[in-house]
C-alpha cells in the first residue's frame, strides 16, 4: 500500500498540491482523476520521486520515500514500474530489447532466461511475434503494451500509469485498461493510474481519488461515483451529454 | 545578468559531470553502450573526416604553391608548410570544429529527444543514473575514437596534397622533401592531445544542452544549435591555451 500524508508542492510560489492525504490500496487499480492543472501529474511525479515535495510523507508499505537516502530510493525504485503517457520506449532498441532492458540492468538471470522472461511478458500483453520490431514500427496501442510488458518484467510491487490511454482509440483504451486491471489482480500490485478517461473511471475505478485545485475533493469507487452528490465531481465526471444520460438512466 | 547566467550554467554543468562520472550500475551494459557510441560517433564520422581532409590538404598545397612559393623560397616550402598546417591546426582544431557540428548536434538532439519523450524519466524511475548511463559512454567513446580520426585526417590531408602533385601543381620530390624536412614528432602527439580535450568539450557540452532540454521539438532544435555554438567557442578558447601550453 502507498500512503500520502499532508503532501505540499509549489512551483514559482504557486501552490499546486495543498496538503494531500490519500491511500492507494494493494491489488487494486487506484485512479487519480481531476481537471487539467488540478495537480494529479504533480502528485504522481512526487510519488515516483521525479519531484521533491516541500512537506509531507509518502509511505511505501510504511517506508517514507521522502526521507530515504539516494541509495535507498534506488533500491525502492527497482520495485516500481511505470507506464508513461508517451510509452517512453527506447527507440534505438527493439521491442524485445526494451522489455529485456530492466532485466539486463538488474537481474542475475543468464541471457537465455532473460529472453524467456521478456518473451513471457510480451505474451502476457498479447504481443507475441513483435519482438524484433522497433518502437517506431508499431502502433500507439502496441507501444503501450510493450511499455506494460517492460514495467512488469521485474515483478514490480508498485505500478504507475500516467494517462495510459492518451492518444488511443476507445476500443484500444479498453484493452489497455483491462490489461492493467488483470495484471494488478494477478500479481497483487499497487497500481496508480492518472487519467482523464471516463471509460477508465467507470471500467476499472476500484479506488478513485478526485483532486480539485490541489486538494483531495472526493474518494470512492466507480459505483459510488454514480450516486455521489459532490457537485464538483459530478460536473467533472458527467461533463458530456452522453454520460449525463447514462447517469439518469441508472 | 549575463555573468550570473554563465556562472549558474557552469555550476549546473559541473553538477551534471559529477553525476556522469559515477561507477556504472552494470559494466556489461556500459561496455555495450560504449562500443555502440564508438561506432556512432567515431566510425560514422570517418567518411566526412577523410573527405574534408583530402580536399583541404589539396587546397592548402595549391594555395601555398600559388601565393608563397617563389624563386627566393626553398623548393620544399610548399610541402613543409602544408604539413605544419595539417599537423598543428587543421587535423586537430579545425577538424574538431567540424565534428562539433556533426557529432555535437547529433548528441544534443538525441539526448534532448530522449528527454522530451520521457525516456530519461523512464531510466530514472527504474533506479538508473540516467546521466551516467547515457552520457559517459558518449564522452569516452568520442575520446577513444578522436586520435584515430586525427591520424586519418593528417594522412588524408597529405594524400590530398600528393594528388595535386599528380595533377602537376608541384613536383612529388619537392613535396616529399617538404613533408620530411625538419619533422618534429611531438607535433603529432600535441595534435592528438589537443583533440582529446576538444572531444571532451564536444561530447560533454552537447550532452549538457541535450540533457537539460525542457519543452518540445522546438527546444530540442534550440539545444542542438546552442550546443554547436558553445562547444565551438570553447574549442577556440581551449585551442589558444593548449597551443601555448604544448608549444
Amino acid at each position: 500500500m502507498i500512503e500520502v500524508k499532508n503532501l505540499h508542492k509549489s512551483f514559482a510560489g504557486r501552490e499546486i498540491l495543498k496538503g494531500i492525504d490519500a491511500k492507494f490500496e494493494v491489488g487494486k487499480t487506484n485512479l487519480i482523476i481531476g481537471q487539467s492543472g488540478s495537480g494529479k501529474t504533480v502528485l504522481m511525479k512526487n510519488l515516483v520521486g521525479l519531484f521533491e515535495p516541500e512537506q509531507g510523507e509518502i509511505l511505501y508499505d510504511g517506508r517514507d520515500f521522502v526521507k530515504m537516502t539516494q541509495k535507498e530510493r534506488v533500491m525502492l525504485r527497482r520495485e516500481m514500474g511505470m507506464i508513461f503517457q508517451s510509452a517512453a520506449l527506447f527507440d534505438s532498441m527493439s521491442v524485445l530489447e526494451n522489455v529485456m532492458f530492466p532485466l539486463d540492468m538488474f537481474s542475475d538471470m543468464n541471457r537465455t532466461d532473460r529472453i524467456k522472461r521478456a518473451q513471457f511478458c510480451l505474451e502476457r500483453v498479447n504481443l507475441k511475434g513483435a519482438e524484433d520490431k522497433l518502437p517506431g514500427e508499431i502502433s500507439g496501442g502496441m507501444q503501450k503494451r510493450v511499455a506494460i510488458a517492460r514495467a512488469i518484467a521485474l515483478n514490480p510491487k508498485y505500478l504507475f500509469c500516467d494517462e495510459p490511454n492518451s492518444g488511443l482509440d476507445p476500443k484500444t483504451s479498453l484493452v489497455i485498461d483491462e490489461l492493467i486491471h488483470s495484471i494488478t489482480q494477478e500479481y497483487n500490485i499497487t497500481t496508480i493510474i492518472n487519467t482523464h478517461d471516463m471509460n477508465s473511471v467507470m471500467g476499472i475505478g476500484e479506488n478513485i481519488i478526485y483532486i480539485y485545485e490541489g486538494n483531495l475533493e472526493w474518494v470512492g469507487n466507480k459505483d459510488q461515483v454514480m450516486s455521489s452528490t459532490n457537485e464538483r465531481l459530478t460536473s467533472f465526471v458527467f461533463a458530456s451529454d452522453l454520460l449525463r444520460k447514462v447517469k439518469d438512466i441508472k | 545578468m549575463f555573468l550570473k547566467k554563465s556562472i549558474t550554467g557552469f555550476g549546473e554543468y559541473l553538477c551534471l559531470m559529477k553525476r556522469v562520472f559515477a561507477i556504472p550500475e552494470r559494466w556489461a551494459m556500459f561496455f555495450k553502450q560504449y562500443i555502440k557510441e564508438m561506432a556512432a560517433l567515431g566510425i560514422d564520422s570517418i567518411g566526412i573526416v577523410l573527405l574534408i581532409s583530402f580536399f583541404i590538404g589539396a587546397v592548402i598545397c595549391i594555395q601555398i604553391k600559388l601565393n608563397i612559393a617563389s624563386p627566393w623560397m626553398p623548393a620544399f616550402t610548399t610541402g613543409y608548410t602544408t604539413r605544419e598546417i595539417m599537423l598543428l591546426e587543421f587535423s586537430s582544431s579545425i577538424m574538431c570544429l567540424i565534428l562539433a557540428g556533426k557529432v555535437g548536434s547529433n548528441i544534443a538532439s538525441e539526448i534532448g529527444t530522449m528527454r522530451v519523450t520521457q525516456q530519461i524519466d523512464a531510466l530514472e524511475i527504474m533506479g538508473i543514473n540516467s546521466a551516467s548511463f547515457i552520457i559517459m559512454p558518449k564522452i569516452l567513446g568520442l575520446i577513444t575514437m578522436i586520435p584515430l580520426l586525427v591520424v586519418f585526417s593528417i594522412a588524408f590531408g597529405i594524400l590530398g596534397s600528393y594528388a595535386t602533385a599528380f595533377a602537376g601543381v608541384i613536383s612529388i620530390e619537392d613535396l616529399t622533401l617538404g613533408f620530411q624536412y625538419s619533422f618534429v614528432q611531438w607535433y603529432v602527439w600535441a595534435s592528438i592531445i589537443k583533440s582529446l580535450v576538444f572531444a571532451f568539450i564536444i561530447a560533454s557540452v552537447s550532452s549538457f544542452y541535450g540533457y537539460n532540454v525542457e519543452g518540445g521539438s522546438f527546444d530540442v532544435g534550440k539545444a542542438s544549435t546552442n550546443s554547436v555554438v558553445k562547444s565551438s567557442m570553447l574549442i577556440l578558447f581551449a585551442d589558444i591555451f593548449l597551443t601555448q601550453l604544448l608549444a
